[in-house]
Order: structure tokens, then C-alpha cells, then sequence
């Protein structure tokens, strides 16, 4: 024990000095030996050294303190030099703690102030008083640990050197006096201390020219030749340590250039390697090389080779390595910067954790906790954003056989089946559908939520999966539902007038590859493209069951397990220009945000209000989830099938010239819009401007290439073409409505068609008078004529065009500038165009 | 969905006495408006009158499930209880009976509870009369027949059984294809 004890005892464990600073302890010294004694004595050469050296230090650190005041006390000394020589070079600096502890007996106030003159390298040694010592030795003396071992040390090698350590630390003092300009201090002092530090003062300064003079090439001759013996143990430790620092940070450096040669060497691989039957870690290997060169291809590449080439390479071993096919890997590799391809494609090997949802209406989450937890569950509430949700981190029962799972206290379901039903908040007393319902979960979360009140459609197509659904219902107790099979697209047509929608659409499953791994293999173009016209049509089914009048509702949720844009964004996109649906927050805190740029895609620009999930981010399946509110019932015919938009246009293009088209459109547009206005009332300026943001297609872009460059024209087109269609649905109908609002609106609309007409590019308008086909004679002549007239006369001060068309139309403008009758002729021309059309469609 | 016949509603409902009594009235007296027995393909449901509107709207070959199904006819014209009709035996029930842990085990295998199982039983239980199966925690586990009055059964020999099984909710992981 005792021996024990002992070890500890020495406070300081000194490593590297050995026996001599073992032997010798702080000497003390009778006070009236100590001090004659010692003024006799020289430093060591060694010493002289050391001191030096310090000097130098210390005045690193102080120079800028120093330097001014240096300047001044050298002019001084630089008379006196001459005579003090010797005794510089014998009186360096020297600040031992031996000598401060003398000092300290001797005069307390030098002490203090050489103390701090030590602790120039320490950060703490701002000026203090004289007052304050007292209380500011001990402390320092802790602070300066440090030096005391240090100068313990400096002991050691020389004995006897307190004398003219006192005097070097009077002149620290001096200095330090100087330094800090602390006059109250000084004032205290006694008189001979004063003249003391006067000549110390003189001493030390030149002592630190000489040193900067003579002893510079010697003290640079001592670090190398006697290093080891001259320097303290914790200089030589520092030294050390400073060279191997710099020497790692240079290996460091040369293994960096090292790699990046090496990866400057990454060999392309041939056909022949290529061929060689490889291991998962060459390949794996291979993956990371690829991926460095990439992240810095410019710089790293293999100038025989291009950057697809090296993707190639990348695809076909990230095929190989995580067994996935091409195309599936090609869609990632787009879909995912390289960082971020290799943690989706990781995350993806492995299983989300198990995650089980508290049924609300059979208990609550602590109780159900506490239950599992008695039964050696292992759990945790999921997070804050789930009241309901719980991890299972381990359990020693299977999770899918308790009591608590038989009696319909939870249900197993991933994390991110939480989030669409979260999305959609339905509310009590709602009626709700899910129109992929199986194999229930979601749904049973819905019926929750709704507290079963209301009621709740489940649909699902598959007659065997929707066994599920009952048996979970049932379980759950869920009482308020109707469970059907059939045809999610068949559904509007046999009820309607939902509060909300919830379609969980079916998808590739490319963000469940963890759950079955088969996806990673079987999926193709073809299966994508079949998944995404699938959903397009339940998500134009879901949206016409709802009602967009519900007081409460008029929600739709659309979410897939897939994080292909080509099954979420493309589909929500297309759902955007086909009803009048609009993009709402889905209510989500987290998730990132949805594509409004994929590749060649551009998407309506609020698809930024969808969010997307991933196993890397997220810690859960893959998941896009999407709310569309819905403004008006009414199917917005303008937006057909955009095939069929096309082929019309196309028909259009080749029965007559663009111009005289455009020109028509020009005056029947705006009134146009109105009937729709009035139809949907709500929202039509949204419906507007999402069907003119929100085309983004492909379709849209043929569209472009193929007509004129004219950019109003598409939206215009649009337009013009949903009465077309309109009439054929209801041509009783439409009649009447069209005159009165054409008379009504007339005037208002004029504004709107100012700017139409304006915006008219100039190649249009000369088109305007360009021949018209054969099919469209002389009704049509005149009918055109006309409707420049009427165009014309509209004041568009803002138009330089308009107003700087043909000479002809500005005569025609002098000629007709009556209201009246430009709306007699607007009213005209539309039924010429009516008839025009319905000889088109016939 | 059609109507319960005359016949077949006596029938239902005098199963259902069997198990819950004169709470028979409550399931159809309601607070919260009109609750009906509605019959499709023998299966009976349980559904609210508002529902069932709705229901109504969807042709009888895509109509899966509504509200809650109680059980079925069998072609004896017999009524079968499903273990989906516990969530409204539970609460109603005449005669319970509580089972220790081990024994929860083996009725939710669809065995049948012996006597050294039972936990308690409540008082008034005759002699094949229904009862439903809880858990010692209160937790519905199924229903069956009293084999034993509750006399006879603290007489009974431990291995003997004293309810027989007849629907437990282990069947909605054993049987979930046929739950209906």
C-alpha cells in the first residue's frame, strides 16, 4: 500500500532529465548566504546559451511591446555599451523560479514582477499591481508549473547561479516596470530597487543586442551540434516534437501526392482485365478509385478516355457489387450525385429497423410500450414528428405474434407509411378513400385518425391482398370502413364526393429495395413506364372522386415507395396540367423537397412543396409523398390528352396557316378564359398560370419545335381548344353561355386581350395578312380583315408593335374605333370560328 | 347487401343472447345513430345506417367488407360467430373467463382451456353457456362455450377442459384468408 502511495507522491513525474534533477531539490539558501555569494558567479557557456535563447523567445513574443521601448533604451546603451560588455555577456537574463523563491523572501515586489516577466510566454501575464500580490503569487505559481520544472531543472545543471539570477531578475523586473508602466507599483517600491532597475535596465538591453549580434551563428551552431546536452528536457521534448510533427505533416503531404500518383495511375481498365474474373473487393476497390477520379476528373483523368467511360466502368461495377441491373443503375446514377449513390445504394442492402404504429383506438402508446416492454421488447418512441410510432430495436417475442398485435394494439408498418396519412390529416366525420389501400396499414392509420367516425373506402384491386385489409381492420377494430375490390380508375364513376384521397400509388418499389431485393433486377423501362401511366390514371381517378366543394377537405395525397421522378414529380406534373388541382404543403417538417428540374424534365415549380424521403437521409424506405388540393370540380377539357392537343395542333398546322390561327385566338381567347372563369370560378388565374408554368413535357417541347416560335401561342392554344372540346361534349350548353359573357365581359376582357396582343410577336402579325388555305375563303377573308380591325384600334400604348403594324390596319383603326361595333364583330367572328371548328372536327 | 330474413335474425340474435344477453338491445339501440344486420353472400355485418348508404353504391361484386362482419349462415342455415365480432362480444359479455399466461399460449393456438388454465371465471357462468376468453390483463383473447358450470368447475380435475374453443384471435394470423 504505502509503496503505492509513494509513486504518486512526486507531484511532477519528470520523464526526461534523469538522476541529477532527481537529486536536487529546490535548494534553498540561507538569506545572508545566498545573496553575496552569488554575485560573484558566471553563467556556464551553456547557460549563456540557454538564457539566450530564452531572450530570444521572449522577445518574439513581446516585440511588439518591446520594440518601441527598445528602441529608446538602446540609444541609451549604446553608450554605455562598451564599458558593460563583459558583464552582459555573464548577466543574461536569467529568470529562475530558484530565484523568485529567494526574492520572494528577499523583496516580494521583484519577485511579482519577474513572475511576470517568466509568464511573457504565458498568455495570463497581463499588468498587475503590487497590491494584488497577495493573492496573485500562488496562482501564478500554478499557472507557471511549466517554468518551475523548467527552472528546476536549470537548477540542476547549475547551482549556484541565484545571485545573478536575482539580478538578471531585477532587470526583468526593470523591464517588465517598463513594460507595464504601472507607476503605482514602482511608486511602492523602495529607492534602491529603483536605481537598481536604472542600471539592470541598460544591462539587459544591450545584453539582447549582443545576442542578436554575436551569438546568433553560435546559438545556431549549438541547436545542431549539442542539442541533446545543452537544451532542457522540455525544449528538447519540444524540439522533438516539432520535428516529428513536421515530418508526419510531410509524410502526410508526400502520401496525399502518393494517392493522387496513384490514382493519377488508376489504369483504365482494358478488355483483357476486364475479362479477369475479379473479387468484390477488387471491384469494390475499383468503385472508389472511379468515383475519386470523377470527383476530380479534370485533374485526374486518363486523357485517352472520357468521362462516359469512366461512368460506364462505374455503372457496370456498381451492377456487379450490388447486383443490380443496368438500367435500375443508370436511373440512380442520375438520379444521385456519386456521394450520394454510394450511401442510397448501401442504405438500400439494409433493412429499415422495425417500426410498429400504436392502434388509437384500442390504446395508447404507453400502455402499449409498457406491455411490450414486459414482454422483452427492446423500444423507443420513433420521434417527435409520430405520436403514435415506435422503434423496435430488439425483441425477444416475434413482434408480429403477441397478444398485444393479436388484440390489435399496433401494427407493423415502416416509418414512411406514416407520412402520407400524416400528409393527408383527415379530419372526424370525413369521408375518405384510399384507393391502394392493401394491405391496410395506412388505411387502418386513416379509420385512427378519424377515431372512426365518418366513413372510410379501402379499394384495393388485388382480390388476395385485400384479405389483408380485412383481416387488419378487424383486428384494429376498425368499424367505419367499405371494403372493396375493384378498379381504382373505375372508382369516380361509382361514387364520388370524397373529402380526401389518399392514393398509395403502386410503384417499382425502387425505394423499398431493402424489403425485396428482387426490384433490383426485374425492373425495366417498361416496368417503369407502365407504373407511371398507371399511376397517372388513379391519380386522375383519385382526383376526380373528391369533391372540391367539401367544407373541410378537397385533399389529395399521392405517395409512392419509389424515388424515380418519372413515378412522382412526372406524374404529379401531369396531374397538374389535367385538373385543377394545385400543389399544397404536405405538413411534413422534414424530407427534402421535390425535383422541379430532373435531366430533360422541367416541372411546375411548386413541385418543390412535395417531399421525397430516402433510406440515406431519412433512415427510411424511399417515399415521395405529394398533397394537391383540389379548387374546382369542373375536368378542365383544355388540357385533353396532350396527344390529342397535339395532333390537333398538328391538324390545325396543316389544314391553314399559323397566322390566321394565331390572329383568331388572339380575339377569341380572352373571352374563352371567362366561360371557364365562370365554370370554375375559383381559381382559373391559377389554372392559367399552371397550365402556362406547368408545361413542361417532352409533348410540349415537340410542341415548340413544331409550330412557329411563337411562345404565347401554346397557352393560347390550349384555350382555344377546350371550347372545341367543350362543344362537342355539350354544344347545347355552351351557346348560350358564350354570347352573354362575350357581351358581359366584353369590356373587361379587352385589357386582358390588349397584352395578348401585344405580346404577339411581329412574325405572327404579318402573318395575319399572309393568304389563307383554300378551305377558309371569303367569309374568312373578311372575317380576318375584321378582326385586325377590331385588334388594331385597341389603344396599346404599350405595344410598340401593334401600333407599328401595316399602314392598312391603321387606317382600318382610324376607320372603326367604335366600342360597339368591335364587340358586334368580336361576337361574329366567334361563331364564324365555331362553325370553322365544327367543320374541323367533322 | 340485403336484409336478415325473419328467420335468420332470430337465429343471429339468439346466438348472440348466448354470449351477451339482453345486451342484444344495446348493439341496435344506439347513441350514435342507427346501427343495422345486413346480409351478403351469408356473411352478416354489422354496419351503421350511414355506411351503409354508401355502401349500397358499390355493385354487390366488388363489395368486400362493411363495418364489421359477426360471422356467417352456414348452409345448415346454422349461425357461425367469426373472432371479428369479439370487439362487440367483448365489452357485453355475461360469462368471462380469465386465463393464466401459459394457457393464453394454447387457446390462441385454438386449443380448447383446461381447467389447471383457468385464472378466474366469472360467477353466474353455466353450463354451455358463451363466454368470452380474456387474458389475465383484461385483454380479449377469443370466446367458446362453457364446458362447466362455475360450480363444477372448482371441482373439476385440472386437465379436464372447462370452456370449449371456438374463435380466438390467433386466427387473424392463422386463418386470415378465410376470416370471413
Amino acid at each position: 500500500m504505502g509503496r503505492k502511495a509513494k509513486f504518486t507522491e512526486g507531484v511532477l513525474v519528470k520523464k526526461g532529465p534523469g538522476k541529477k534533477s532527481k537529486k536536487q531539490k529546490d535548494p534553498t539558501f540561507p538569506k545572508a548566504l545566498g545573496v553575496e555569494e552569488e554575485y560573484d558567479r558566471k553563467l556556464s557557456r551553456h547557460q549563456i546559451k540557454r538564457v539566450m535563447k530564452r531572450d530570444q523567445k521572449l522577445k518574439e513574443k513581446k516585440e511588439k511591446i518591446q520594440e518601441k521601448k527598445l528602441n529608446k533604451e538602446k540609444k541609451n546603451l549604446t553608450k554605455q555599451e562598451p564599458q558593460k560588455k563583459k558583464k552582459k555577456t555573464s548577466v543574461p537574463q536569467y529568470n529562475s523560479e530558484e530565484s523568485e523563491e529567494e526574492e520572494e523572501k528577499d523583496d516580494e515586489e521583484s519577485d511579482d514582477e519577474t513572475q511576470t516577466v517568466d509568464e511573457g510566454l504565458l498568455p495570463s501575464s497581463a499588468g498587475f499591481t503590487d497590491d494584488n500580490k497577495s493573492w496573485l503569487k500562488p496562482k501564478k505559481r500554478i499557472t507557471i508549473e511549466y517554468s518551475d520544472e523548467e527552472e528546476d531543472i536549470e537548477q540542476a545543471e547549475s547551482d549556484d547561479d541565484e545571485g545573478e539570477d536575482e539580478e538578471l531578475q531585477e532587470e526583468d523586473n526593470s523591464e517588465n516596470e517598463e513594460l507595464e508602466e504601472e507607476d503605482d507599483a514602482e511608486a511602492e517600491e523602495s529607492d534602491d530597487e529603483a536605481e537598481s532597475e536604472e542600471e539592470e535596465d541598460n544591462l539587459k538591453v544591450s545584453s539582447l543586442n549582443d545576442l542578436s549580434d554575436e551569438d546568433d551563428s553560435d546559438d545556431e551552431k549549438d541547436e545542431f551540434d549539442g542539442d541533446d546536452d545543452d537544451l532542457l528536457p522540455i525544449e528538447k521534448q519540444n524540439i522533438k516534437l516539432k520535428k516529428r510533427q513536421a515530418e508526419e505533416a510531410k509524410s502526410a503531404e508526400e502520401e496525399m501526392q502518393l494517392n493522387i500518383g496513384d490514382q493519377e495511375t488508376f489504369q483504365f481498365p482494358t478488355k483483357e482485365s476486364e475479362e479477369e474474373v475479379k473479387s468484390l473487393q477488387d471491384v469494390q476497390q475499383r468503385i472508389r478509385d472511379v468515383i475519386v477520379v470523377l470527383s476530380d476528373f479534370k485533374k485526374l483523368r486518363d486523357e485517352n478516355h472520357v468521362r462516359g467511360d469512366y461512368l460506364e466502368i462505374l455503372k457496370s461495377d456498381l451492377c456487379t457489387y450490388y447486383s443490380y441491373n443496368d438500367f435500375l443503375m443508370e436511373r440512380f446514377m442520375q438520379l444521385f450525385p456519386l456521394s450520394e449513390l454510394l450511401e442510397f445504394l448501401e442504405a438500400s442492402e439494409v433493412q429499415r429497423p422495425l417500426t410498429i404504429r400504436t392502434n388509437s383506438l384500442k390504446t395508447r402508446r404507453r400502455d402499449l410500450a409498457q406491455a411490450l416492454i414486459n414482454r422483452g421488447v427492446n423500444l423507443d418512441p420513433i420521434g417527435k414528428w409520430s405520436k403514435v410510432g415506435l422503434v423496435v430495436y430488439s425483441a425477444q417475442v416475434p413482434m408480429g405474434a403477441t397478444p398485444e398485435y393479436l388484440a390489435g394494439h399496433y401494427i407493423i408498418q415502416g416509418a414512411s407509411s406514416f407520412l402520407p396519412v400524416m400528409a393527408l390529416a383527415p379530419q372526424e366525420k370525413e369521408r375518405v378513400l384510399d384507393m391502394s389501400a392493401a394491405p391496410g396499414g395506412k388505411a387502418s392509420h386513416i379509420a385512427a385518425v378519424m377515431k372512426n367516425t365518418g366513413v372510410l373506402f379501402a379499394n384495393d384491386l388485388n382480390r388476395d391482398r385485400i384479405k389483408a385489409v380485412v383481416g387488419n381492420f378487424h383486428r384494429l377494430g376498425v368499424v367505419n370502413s367499405v371494403i372493396t375490390c375493384m378498379d381504382g380508375r373505375k372508382y369516380p364513376g361509382t361514387i364520388k364526393d370524397f373529402d380526401r384521397v389518399l392514393l398509395d400509388a403502386p410503384c417499382t418499389g425502387t425505394g423499398v429495395v431493402a424489403k425485396d431485393q428482387s426490384v433490383k433486377t426485374s425492373k425495366d423501362e417498361q416496368d417503369i413506364q407502365r407504373c407511371y401511366n398507371l399511376q397517372r390514371e388513379l391519380l386522375l381517378a383519385a382526383i376526380d372522386c373528391v369533391n372540391a366543394k367539401s367544407a373541410t377537405g378537397g385533399y389529395i395525397v399521392y405517395s409512392t415507395c419509389s424515388v424515380l421522378p418519372e413515378e412522382n414529380e412526372w406524374v404529379i406534373d401531369y396531374a397538374l396540367r389535367k385538373r385543377n388541382v394545385k400543389l399544397v404543403d404536405t405538413g411534413l417538417e422534414f424530407g427534402t423537397q421535390g425535383f422541379t428540374n430532373y435531366r430533360h424534365f422541367r416541372f411546375h415549380p411548386t413541385l418543390k412543396l412535395t417531399r421525397r424521403f430516402y433510406p440515406h437521409t431519412h433512415n427510411m424506405d424511399g417515399f415521395f409523398v405529394a398533397k394537391l388540393k383540389k379548387f374546382s370540380n369542373v375536368i378542365p377539357t383544355s388540357s385533353n390528352d396532350v396527344d390529342e392537343e397535339d395532333n390537333e395542333e398538328k391538324n390545325e398546322n396543316n389544314k391553314r396557316p399559323l397566322g390566321e390561327e394565331e390572329d383568331e385566338v388572339d380575339e377569341e381567347q380572352p373571352p374563352r378564359k371567362q366561360k371557364k372563369e365562370n365554370k370554375n370560378k375559383k381559381n382559373v388565374k391559377q389554372n392559367g398560370v399552371g397550365k402556362k408554368d406547368g408545361r413542361p413535357n417532352k409533348v410540349n417541347k415537340n410542341q415548340n419545335q413544331k409550330q412557329s416560335p411563337t411562345k404565347d401561342k401554346k397557352p393560347q392554344k390550349g384555350n382555344q381548344q377546350s371550347p372545341q372540346s367543350e362543344k362537342k361534349q355539350s354544344p347545347k350548353k355552351e351557346k348560350p353561355q358564350y354570347s352573354k359573357k362575350e357581351k358581359k365581359q366584353n369590356l373587361k376582357e379587352k385589357n386582358a386581350k390588349k397584352e395578348k396582343v401585344v405580346k404577339t410577336p411581329q412574325p405572327t402579325s404579318d402573318a395575319v395578312s399572309s393568304p389563307k388555305s383554300p378551305k377558309l375563303n371569303g367569309k374568312k377573308n373578311t372575317n380576318a380583315e375584321k378582326e385586325k380591325a377590331v385588334k388594331t384600334p385597341q389603344p396599346s400604348p404599350k405595344s410598340p408593335k401593334s401600333n407599328g403594324k401595316k399602314p392598312q390596319d391603321k387606317k382600318k383603326e382610324v376607320l372603326k374605333n367604335k366600342i360597339e361595333k368591335k364587340q358586334k364583330i368580336i361576337t361574329e367572328n366567334k361563331k364564324k370560328q365555331k362553325q370553322k371548328l365544327k367543320k374541323k372536327n367533322n | 347487401m340485403k336484409r336478415l330474413s325473419e328467420e335468420r335474425t332470430k337465429i343471429l340474435f339468439e346466438k348472440l343472447a348466448k354470449y351477451i344477453g339482453q345486451n342484444v338491445k344495446l348493439l341496435i339501440d344506439r347513441p350514435d345513430g342507427l346501427y343495422c344486420f345486413r346480409e351478403q353472400k351469408d356473411r352478416v355485418y354489422y354496419v351503421s345506417e350511414k355506411i351503409l348508404k354508401l355502401a349500397n353504391t358499390i355493385q354487390p361484386e366488388f363489395l368486400i367488407s362493411v363495418g364489421t362482419c359477426f360471422g356467417k349462415f352456414t348452409k345448415s342455415n346454422k349461425f357461425r360467430l367469426h373472432v371479428t365480432a369479439l370487439s362487440y362480444l367483448a365489452p357485453y359479455a355475461q360469462g368471462k373467463i380469465w386465463l393464466k399466461a401459459p394457457a393464453e399460449q394454447q387457446f390462441l393456438y385454438g386449443n380448447h382451456v383446461a381447467k389447471s388454465g383457468l385464472g378466474r371465471i366469472s360467477e353466474n357462468a353455466e353450463k354451455y353457456q358463451g363466454v368470452v376468453v380474456y387474458s389475465m390483463s383484461d385483454l380479449p383473447l377469443g370466446f367458446g362455450v362453457a364446458a362447466r358450470s362455475t360450480a363444477e368447475c372448482k371441482h373439476a380435475d385440472p386437465m379436464s377442459s372447462v370452456c370449449f374453443h371456438q374463435a380466438d384471435i390467433g386466427e387473424y394470423i392463422r386463418s386470415e384468408e378465410d376470416l370471413l
